[in-house]
């Protein structure tokens, strides 16, 4: 079952996922996948922002930190450790 | 792909080879481009754009004393979508009236190789000669990961040189081979990747390149997680980052105000010293008052400057900065500007000026247009003098509650004013005039480290410098013409009257008294008389000159603040009437409050976005604005009978 990233967020869920997709096109999505958030990467949500949002992620040996905006667009789903 | 065969510009001899220096934002290639030209750079803009351009010629030592080297602008990739982007691609092109480089250095960060590949095979898919240089080889080590150099060289057909740029290992491997030819063929795998078209088959040739080479990723930094852990903490991190911007504050106000006070008692003990040896000539007082005192006006914010540029550039470099635009984004997002504009706007609480060239780390152009705008709002330092005279002249220090009296709240409360302005006219701006696509809002957090101070000491000269010919120039500009202003026409001095009458004759006669009077109708809603109008007039080149220009309009002995006050507010022992009333006060307040009144903070704007375009509009709306808001406090004062 995918989920976004934001919902992987919202779960505070620290399980090692992989990303499926980057939903929407244009230079917005293609800016997301140039930074790494492309399909077939490893990602695991590290922690919330104090206030909730940004959310910051484990991308590639990198702490990256997206919008639940952002987030939302990333489907995502779990692998096996 | 034609590029790939497109062949490199031929070298006259004479010429210095050319080299640039490419990387992703923490990849440690300033470091890296310090200790290669033995920290020495030239600091500039590109032509048009905001970009900052840094170059430097290779240390001598590493046998070439002809290669110069260009630190280009910290990128993710060569697809241009931010101004940063596009200036990088332009100079590997050739922009800008320049051949393309001889050679690319593309720095990558050993700890994150993966991300930092793609950028390689993007560079190499320009045709130019590349070679690499892997950064942060000690941290990788000290996380257990391994990668060797060499397997990495072979795989890719060009030179990979391990380095730690802040500790110089691997810097001289590294000078050699860029002082040396730069005949290397990209191996089979290399043009492969660099023939990929999306980011997906760039980010799949990097694993298959690493997978070639038996390398052992990192373990998580572990520093970085437990100190996150406290930093970023529901309760603690939000504490931490009060204590961040009440440091901030300390550091602007107090720190700085004894370097401030010595600059400014400096200047005007040379001006009166100049004053007192030269014969009495317009000349004389031209330097003293016009060029001395304008040139002194610009640099007491020196201090400051530097100040605030150090913790900016030491916080960004040990990892902090990131962390307070990650706690403080969401806050950020409500007006629609993103965690990254916090930082400058914080700054403009100190001056303007250093807190729009902050508005560099902003990627997003549009949002960083939309600081630089509203960065004026902030309460400056140059507000100060001239709200601590109109507060204690016209507000009364009653106690209203506890330890607050009515004077602290007014002061606070133009504090909040121009909070309240900057953020409201930043929502309107991105929700009106400036809305439009915009890119998706990331930021990278990178491990604590803890920073090289040359490193910083370098980034402090390079600002310093950039202020003080950026503001130097048109400050000491506007002050010689303002001293014209208030001197012209000449007139023979009246050897009845004492000097500070004269200088009183002189000034109720100039062209700036003139000015004021011809400001008398649009000023005349609030009450202000055109001497008021004159101080506004000569607070155009800092605010702060609006209490010395009234000083002397008043021929008030001695320039003391609190003496002209009691003139002002018409308390004085000689029973003179007031000079403002109450509402007019305090209209006064909330025009310096919300107006453009500062001729650096304009020169600023027109350099950072390349034209007179957004200066004017910012001089437009934050002097209508203010008009509007006096005449309404006015208004509203006098019908509360204030």
């Amino acid at each position: 079952m995918d989920r976004t990233l934001a919902d992987v967020a919202d779960a505070s869920d620290e399980r090692l996922l992989e990303i499926a997709e980057v939903t929407g096109t244009g230079a917005d999505s293609r800016r997301l996948r140039e930074i790494g958030f492309c399909a077939g990467a490893p990602i695991r949500f590290v922690r919330r922002a104090p206030l909730g949002d940004p959310a910051m992620y484990e991308l590639r040996g990198a702490l990256l930190s997206l919008r639940r905006s952002e987030a939302r667009r990333i489907r995502v789903h779990r692998v096996a450790e | 792909m034609t590029a790939l065969v497109r062949l490199r510009p031929s070298v006259p001899p004479k010429r210095p080879g050319r080299v640039a220096i490419l990387g992703a934002p923490n990849s440690g290639k300033t470091t890296l481009f310090n200790a290669l030209t033995g920290h020495r750079a030239k600091a500039g803009n590109y032509p048009g754009v905001t970009v900052d351009r840094r170059e430097g010629d290779l240390q001598r030592r590493f046998g070439a004393d002809d290669v110069r080297l260009i630190d280009l602008p910290g990128v993710y990739s060569l697809q241009p979508q931010s101004e940063d982007e596009t200036v990088a691609v332009q100079v590997l092109a050739g922009g800008f009236g320049e051949a393309p480089p001889d050679g690319v250095v593309v720095v990558v960060d050993s700890t994150t190789i993966e991300r930092g590949l793609p950028l390689l095979a993007e560079a190499a898919g320009l045709g130019l000669p590349v070679c690499v240089a892997l950064t942060m080889i000690d941290e990788l080590k000290a996380r257990h990961g391994e990668i060797d150099p060499k397997e990495l060289e072979e795989e890719l057909g060009v030179p990979v040189v391990g380095v730690v740029g802040n500790r110089g290992l691997g810097i001289d491997d590294l000078g050699t081979l860029v002082s040396s030819s730069w005949d290397w063929t990209p191996s089979p795998g290399l043009l492969h990747g660099a023939e990929a078209k999306t980011p997906e088959d760039r980010f799949g040739w990097a694993s298959d390149v690493l997978g070639a080479c038996r390398r052992q990723a990192p373990e998580p930094n572990r520093w970085t997680r437990r100190l996150d852990r406290f930093l970023l903490h529901p309760a603690i991190g939000s504490a931490v980052f009060l204590a961040f911007v009440a440091f901030f504050f300390q550091a602007i106000f107090t720190w700085a105000t004894p370097a401030m006070d010595f600059l400014s008692g400096l200047m005007d003990g040379l001006a009166d010293r100049v004053l007192a040896t030269l014969p009495d000539t317009a000349l004389t007082r031209l330097l003293a008052d016009g060029v001395i005192r304008g040139v002194g006006a610009v640099i007491v914010f020196l201090p400051q400057i530097v100040l605030l540029f150090t913790v900016i550039l030491f916080l960004e470099a040990c990892g902090y900065m990131a962390r307070a635009a990650f706690v403080v984004d969401r806050v950020m997002g409500w007006v629609g500007l993103e965690g990254r504009c916090f930082i400058a706007l914080l700054s403009s609480y100190a001056c303007a000026v250093p807190g729009i060239m902050a508005t560099r780390t902003i990627p997003s152009p549009r949002d960083r247009l939309t600081t630089i705008l509203v960065a004026p709002f902030a309460t400056c330092s140059a507000r100060l003098p001239v709200y601590i005279l109109l507060i204690a002249a016209f507000i009364p220090a009653d106690p209203v509650f506890g330890p607050f009296t009515w004077q602290g709240l007014t002061l606070t409360g133009l504090y909040f004013l121009g909070t309240g302005a900057a953020l409201l006219s930043a929502a309107v701006f991105k929700r009106g005039l400036l809305r439009g696509a915009t890119l998706p809002f990331y930021l990278e957090l990178p491990p604590y480290r803890l920073p090289r101070p040359s490193d910083i000491a370098l980034g402090v000269w390079d600002r310093a410098k950039l202020f003080l010919r950026r503001a130097g120039t048109i400050i000491l500009a506007a002050s010689v013409v303002l001293w014209f202003l208030l001197n012209l026409p000449r007139r023979p001095a009246d050897p009845q009257l004492s000097v500070t009458e004269n200088q009183r004759t002189v000034l109720e006669g100039s062209y700036a008294a003139s000015a004021g009077r011809l400001l008398e109708p649009v000023f005349a809603p609030m009450d202000f008389d055109w001497r008021i109008n004159v101080g506004l007039v000569a607070s155009q080149a800092a605010r702060e000159v609006m209490v010395a220009t009234l000083a002397q309009i008043y021929a008030h002995e001695g320039e003391d603040g609190e003496g002209l006050g009691l003139l002002l507010a018409g308390s004085g022992e000689g029973g003179a009437p007031p000079l403002l009333s109450r509402p007019s006060a305090l209209a006064l307040l909330v025009y310096f409050a919300f107006a453009m009144q500062c001729m650096s903070t304009l020169a600023v704007i027109r350099r950072e976005t390349g034209g007179w375009r957004w200066p004017a509009f910012t001089f437009a709306y934050m002097n209508g604005l203010a008009w509007l808001s006096a005449w309404l406090t006015f208004v509203l004062a006098s019908a509360a009978g204030a």
